[in-house]
C-alpha cells in the first residue's frame, strides 16, 4: 500500500504540472483581455513535441544527448521527497532538503553544460546567465531552508511539516522573512517575469530559453515538461511549508482526497498571485538580478537571525 | 526551552514587529532616494508607534499609551513632513545617492546585528520582561543608525540616521523596562523636535554656502583646494 502510494503520488504530481502552467498562463490571458488556449494546451504542445523526430547537431556530445533525461530523472526524484498530498510518505524520509536542493543542482548543472556543448552563441550566453543566477539564488535558498531547519530542529520536509502543523497559528517573524526570501528565490529559479521571460525569443534578453534553443522533438519535449515541474515544485514547496493546513496526515483514503484536494487549491491560488504579480512587473535588466537576488538573501538572513534573536532564549 | 509558542498573541505581535522594525533599518541602508529614505524612517516610527501602544496593553501600563502617540505624532508624521519638505525645498528630491559599496555595507549591517546580539546577551538575564529579546533589536537599530550615518554623504541622510538612533533608545526604553519616566521621554521627544528644527536651518546655511548638502565637501578648507 504503501510502496503503490510513494509511486503513484509523484506521477500525479508530474502529470498535473502541465496543468498548472495552463492555469497561469490562462489567467494571465484573462488579465490581459486576450482569448485563452485551453487549460490542456500544454499537453497537447508536450504530445505533439514527444512524436517529432529530434534532430542533433552533428557536433554534439554525449551530453548534449543524455542531458534532457538527467533533467527529467533529477526533477522525479526531487517530486519524490516533498510531501505533496500526505506528510508521511516513505520516500520523504529517504532524502532532507539539502538533497533537494542538490537534485535541482544536478539538473542545471547538465543544462548549462548542454547549452555550452553545441557551441553556439546564445548557448553559451545563456549559460553563463543561469550560472550567475543560480550562484547567487542557491545561497539565499538555502538560508531560507536552514531558518525552518532552525526552528523545527530538522532538515527533513515531512518532519518540518509536521511541526508546523503541531504548532499551530504562531506569528514567527522568521517564517515571514524565509517566506519572501523562498518566493523570490522561487521565481528566479523557474524563470518567471522580474528575471526572465518564458513568452519570449528576444535575444538579448533571455536566459532560460537561450540555452535549449538547439534543442528539438521529444528532447525539448521532456526539458519543457521538466521546467513545468520545476514550477510545480517549488509552488508545493512553499504552500506546504508555510501553509501545510489540509495536507493529509494519515494514509487514509478520504484523508488522501482532501490532501489531494488542499494542494490544487493552493496551487490554483499561487498560480493566481504569480499571473497577477507578473502582469504588474516589467522584466529586470540582468545586471539589476544580482540586487534583486541580494535582496532575496538579506531576508532569508534577516529570518535566521530573527529566529536567533527573537525567538528562543 | 523559552520558545515563541508559549507566548501570548500580543507578544508574539510585539516580537514581530520587533522584526520589522530591524528589517526597516536594513531597508532606510539600500534606499538610493531621499525622498524614499525618509519614508521608510516615517515608516519605522509607526511600527514603534504600534509596538510601544501593543506593550502597553500587555505589561498594563497606561502612560505607554502617551509614548506611543507622542511617537506616531513626532516619529512618523512630524519630523518625516519636515524633512521631506526640507527635501523638496532645496530641490533634492530627484537626486539618486551612489552608495558605495551596497553590498557589503549590508554584510556590515547584518554582522552589527549579530554583534549586538552576543552583547545583550548578559543584559537580557536581568529583565523579566516577556519582551527582553527585544533588547538586541533596539542595540542592532541603534548601530544601524550609526551605519547609515557612516556610509552616507549626504547630510539629510545623517538626520535620519541620528533620528533612527533615537528610535532604537526608545525601542530599547520599552522593551527592557516599561518605558523611561514621563518627564524624561517628553524632554527626549521635545530635543528631537527641536533638533530637527535646527538642521533644517543648518541645511539651508550649508547649501547656500557650499551649494550642495555633501558633507564630504566641508573637508576643504578653502575654496580654491580642488
Amino acid at each position: 500500500m504503501n510502496g503503490l502510494l510513494a509511486t503513484l503520488e509523484p506521477l500525479l504530481f508530474i502529470f498535473i504540472s502541465p496543468l498548472l502552467a495552463g492555469w497561469i498562463k490562462w489567467i494571465k490571458c484573462r488579465l490581459q483581455n486576450r482569448r485563452p488556449p485551453s487549460l490542456l494546451q500544454p499537453y497537447r504542445d508536450l504530445a505533439k513535441l514527444f512524436r517529432k523526430t529530434p534532430v542533433v547537431a552533428s557536433h554534439a556530445s554525449w551530453i548534449f544527448e543524455a542531458t534532457p533525461y538527467i533533467l527529467f530523472a533529477s526533477m522525479l526524484l526531487a517530486v519524490a521527497i516533498i510531501p505533496s498530498i500526505a506528510v508521511h510518505l516513505p520516500t520523504a524520509s529517504i532524502a532532507d532538503v539539502i538533497a533537494l536542493v542538490g537534485f535541482l543542482a544536478l539538473g542545471r548543472f547538465f543544462l548549462i553544460l548542454a547549452g555550452l556543448d553545441i557551441g553556439t552563441a546564445f548557448g553559451g550566453m545563456g549559460s553563463s546567465r543561469e550560472a550567475t543566477i543560480a550562484t547567487l539564488a542557491e545561497p539565499a535558498m538555502l538560508m531560507g531552508v536552514f531558518t525552518l531547519a532552525m526552528s523545527a530542529n530538522t532538515t527533513n520536509l515531512a518532519i518540518a511539516i509536521d511541526y508546523v502543523l503541531d504548532s499551530g497559528l504562531v506569528l514567527r517573524p522568521s517564517f515571514v522573512f524565509a517566506l519572501a526570501g523562498m518566493v523570490m528565490v522561487a521565481i528566479a529559479e523557474t524563470g518567471r517575469v522580474p528575471i526572465d521571460n518564458p513568452a519570449t525569443h528576444l535575444e538579448l534578453t533571455m536566459i532560460h530559453e537561450a540555452m535549449i534553443l538547439e534543442y528539438s522533438g521529444r528532447h525539448l519535449a521532456l526539458i519543457e515538461w521538466a521546467g513545468q515541474i520545476r514550477l510545480m515544485l517549488f509552488g508545493v514547496l512553499i504552500a506546504n511549508l508555510f501553509f501545510p493546513w489540509g495536507i493529509a496526515e494519515t494514509l487514509t483514503p478520504d484523508a488522501l482526497t482532501k490532501g489531494l484536494a488542499a494542494m490544487l487549491a493552493k496551487l490554483m491560488e499561487l498560480g493566481m498571485l504569480l499571473a497577477t504579480a507578473e502582469m504588474m512587473l516589467a522584466k529586470m535588466r540582468i545586471f539589476r538580478v544580482q540586487d534583486y537576488l541580494g535582496f532575496a538573501y538579506l531576508l532569508s538572513l534577516l529570518g535566521m537571525l530573527s529566529h536567533v534573536i527573537l525567538e528562543v532564549g | 526551552m523559552n520558545d515563541l509558542i508559549h507566548h501570548p498573541l500580543e507578544e508574539q505581535a510585539i516580537l514581530f514587529i520587533a522584526a520589522l522594525v530591524i528589517f526597516s533599518s536594513f531597508l532606510m541602508l539600500a534606499q538610493k532616494r531621499l525622498a524614499s529614505l525618509v519614508n521608510v524612517f516615517a515608516w519605522q516610527g509607526l511600527l514603534l508607534a504600534l509596538a510601544t501602544a501593543l506593550s502597553a496593553h500587555t505589561q498594563q501600563s497606561p502612560h505607554l499609551y502617551f509614548s506611543a502617540g507622542l511617537n506616531l505624532t513626532l516619529k512618523a508624521m512630524l519630523i518625516p513632513w519636515m524633512l521631506s519638505r526640507l527635501i523638496v525645498k532645496l530641490d533634492m528630491h530627484r537626486e539618486i545617492e551612489i552608495l558605495l559599496y551596497p553590498s557589503i555595507t549590508l554584510t556590515a549591517a547584518a554582522s552589527l546585528v549579530l554583534f549586538s546580539y552576543y552583547v545583550v546577551l548578559p543584559i537580557e538575564h536581568l529583565s523579566t520582561l516577556a519582551t527582553r529579546n527585544a533588547i538586541a533589536v533596539s542595540l542592532g537599530v541603534i548601530l544601524l543608525g550609526m551605519l547609515l550615518m557612516v556610509t552616507r554623504r549626504q547630510a539629510i541622510a545623517h538626520v535620519v540616521g541620528f533620528m533612527a538612533i533615537e528610535n532604537g533608545l526608545f525601542f530599547a526604553a520599552v522593551s527592557a523596562t516599561s518605558g523611561m519616566p514621563m518627564v524624561v521621554e517628553m524632554g527626549i521627544a521635545f530635543d528631537v523636535l527641536v533638533a530637527a528644527i535646527i538642521f533644517g536651518v543648518f541645511f539651508f546655511h550649508i547649501s547656500s554656502s557650499i551649494d550642495s548638502l555633501d558633507v564630504d565637501r566641508l573637508n576643504r578648507l578653502s575654496e580654491n583646494e580642488s
